[in-house]
């Protein structure tokens, strides 16, 4: 029986349509391309269309950093990583944000600003913003060609008439360099400014919905918004309007993960960069070393 | 604290596979594993349908497919779409000719007989479905027996090697579109090399549903039949058999017949619409195949596909009418893979959720309070 052999599971045609597909994507900022997207041996709306760019993008002697709501070790990011180290030989992992070139995430962007010289790949599950206002994907494409974005801005509009608010908690559309609105992935609002002017790439994918889409380095990406009524990101303060520290490393400035604590009933908040927390740990332990 | 249990997955994923292995071996000391042969025959409509909505004839490897997904056609059928994005394409074949299949059951509901005569083949449409409790305990003598006394006062030669299309009568006496004017827009769509953009041509539309989903399709078909549309077919012919695949010889570039693949094939006829260019009207056609021995899918197809063709000429006023709709939400590896997907973890987003309520209700407090 055959066993698949060739460098990054897909055969060559398929790697390549997906390169092409990410170089125009990089060249028309936000705009959707559609790719043929061939099926992973996971579930689609687990990360296929950011495993087909990983996949085709990398190559050996390249580290390659996977994470899942900003953990190294959740298991899907487990599970992915464990597949492109099978399928790509020849290639570095790593659970570190500075050590990697590239890196394959879902719902969160690195706390720490990334570098010129990296790559993020996000997981797409639904690549279009406006499909909460418009269903049928034709006249979306229409709506998209002539940057008509009313009926977001009405649904915005509207939130803020029922509620006094905007409710959109995650994949808050955007504005990428002047036109396209992107569903940035179901990152939470707190990542969507990493977005704006970002060092490095950021390619999303979307498997099932057949999409690639960018936004290229040192470009514009703002959240919709009005002028009165500014786009606002999750708020970690407490009762007494203190911003709540991460109960293992203390870090104050970082997206926190909320749980109960089973013996106790309390809430506690981490953060939810795993990476991110391991590093302010590590120069507690150095200041300490050299204070000492 | 359930979430952190969701950390350090690498040996809960490990461990998942083992007892997921376990289930299937668990059965006693003395169990042997199912032969891939067993499903082939004995699960033979199971295995036809993951060869299907797999989209790839390789009846061995869709029989291990349903061994290793312990009987899940979804599971199965995804194995085996897989497996197919690691091959390339190395040549296209030409159109299959379903009048030389070699027929195991043909049937037309439009004609009391037909040229070459109505075949029944094996079908459970007149089955009593009562349980035949006598299978409880079949023995192996008991089994063996059905295969050996079938062929028993068989007259093999009296059965000949194809029949002829029921539509091609209907054709001849121009009742019914003539051919060159639906089919052969040369080349077909390949929807496994091109995403589909809407509009998109019917050929992109027909192999999206030959391997999609059996349950959507019928679905959505169904909701034609009730009502929501008004098909309202006739099936000309329903054939089931083995078609020839040709290939051109690699030397002398003649078609040469490489093997066979076993399909299903529906043909429907539909009342007949006013014609735009003001000719004489004829039935309008739906048209349903696939892979493997599989009747409701074939039928669902047929009048899927003559829905669609309303749609795309008139715009849709029913779902089964919408491309989009139908062609978007029949695949079944995509339509399980997303549902399987919300049970991975979620906490990042549901964070963002319980902000913006927090946020919120906080708002309306203080707008009760001042």
């Amino acid at each position: 029986m055959t066993t698949n052999k060739s460098f990054g599971f897909m055969d060559e045609y398929a790697k390549k349509e997906i390169r092409r597909s990410s170089l125009k994507a990089v060249a028309i900022p936000g705009y959707q391309v559609p790719y043929s997207s061939r099926e992973m041996p996971m579930g689609r709306g687990f990360g296929t269309g950011g495993l087909q760019l990983t996949l085709s993008l990398i190559g050996e002697g390249e580290t390659l950093k996977v994470i899942d709501q900003g953990a190294d070790d959740s298991v899907n990011a487990v599970n992915l990583r464990s597949f492109i180290e099978m399928t790509c030989p020849g290639i570095h992992t790593t659970t570190s944000t500075t050590e990697a070139g590239v890196i394959q995430s879902r719902h969160r962007i690195p706390e720490r600003p990334l570098r010129e010289d990296q790559l993020i790949v996000l997981q797409v599950p639904y690549p279009d913003a406006l499909v909460v206002v418009e269903a049928s994907e034709d006249k979306r494409k229409i709506l998209h060609g002539e940057a008509d974005y009313s009926r977001l801005l009405v649904k915005l509009y509207e939130d803020i008439v029922k509620f006094d608010e905007i409710t959109i908690s995650h994949r808050y559309p955007t504005r990428i360099h002047g036109h396209y609105v992107i569903d940035p992935s179901p990152i939470p609002r707190w990542d969507v400014p990493k977005m704006h002017q970002s060092a490095a790439l950021i390619l999303l994918g979307a498997g099932r919905e057949k999409k690639i889409y960018a936004v290229p380095p040192y470009t514009d990406a703002e959240p919709l918004a009005f002028e009165d009524v500014p786009f606002r990101v999750e708020d970690f303060t407490d009762e007494n309007g203190q911003r709540r520290p991460c109960a293992r490393c203390g870090c104050t400035t970082s997206f926190l993960d909320e749980y109960i604590d089973s013996s106790t009933g309390d809430y506690v908040y981490r953060c939810s960069d795993a990476d991110w927390c391991n590093e302010q740990l590590m120069d507690e332990s150095l200041l300490e070393v050299s204070n000492g | 604290m359930a979430y952190v249990a969701i950390k350090g997955g690498g040996q809960a994923i490990d461990g998942s596979k083992t007892v997921f292995d376990y289930l299937r071996a668990k059965q006693s000391a003395e169990s042997s594993p199912l032969d891939l042969d067993t499903i082939q025959n004995q699960l033979r409509l199971l295995h036809g349908r993951v060869i299907s909505e797999g989209g790839v004839y390789h009846p061995r490897l869709a029989a291990l497919a349903v061994k290793q997904a312990h009987g899940d056609t979804l599971e199965a059928a995804f194995a085996l779409r897989a497996y197919r994005s690691t091959m390339p394409r190395l040549a296209e074949t030409e159109a299959l000719d379903t009048s030389r299949m070699r027929i195991t059951r043909r049937i037309s509901s439009a004609f009391k007989d037909i040229p070459g005569g109505q075949m029944l083949g094996a079908t459970t449409d007149y089955h009593l479905r009562l349980m035949r409790m006598e299978l409880l305990n079949e023995s192996p003598e008991q089994f063996r027996t059905i295969a050996s006394e079938w062929f028993d006062g068989l007259n093999i030669d009296d059965i000949p090697d194809t029949f002829p299309k029921v539509l091609e009568g209907l054709r001849k006496e121009g009742l019914i579109p003539p051919l060159s004017s639906q089919v052969r827009d040369n080349a077909p769509f390949d929807i496994t090399r091109e995403p589909l953009v809407f509009p998109v041509p019917r050929s992109a539309a027909l192999s999206t549903m030959a391997r999609g989903e059996q349950g959507s399709l019928l679905a959505i078909a169904y909701s034609n039949m009730r009502g929501y549309g008004d098909v309202h077919p006739t099936v000309a012919e329903l054939r089931v058999g083995y078609v020839p695949v040709m290939l051109p010889h690699p030397i002398t570039g003649k078609p040469m017949e490489i093997g066979e693949v076993e399909m299903t094939e529906c043909e429907i006829v539909a009342m007949y619409e006013d014609q735009e260019d003001g000719s004489k009207p004829v039935f309008s056609l739906g048209y349903g195949a696939c892979f493997g021995h599989n009747e409701v899918k074939a039928i669902s197809m047929a009048i899927l596909d003559r829905s669609l063709q309303i749609g795309m000429t008139k715009g849709p006023s029913n779902p089964s009418e919408d491309p989009e709709f139908v062609l978007l939400h029949v695949d079944g590896i995509d339509s399980m893979g997303f549902c399987t997907h919300y049970k991975m973890p979620h906490y990042v987003t549901f964070q963002s959720d319980m902000d913006r309520l927090r946020t919120t209700r906080k708002k309306q407090d203080d707008g009760v309070q001042s």
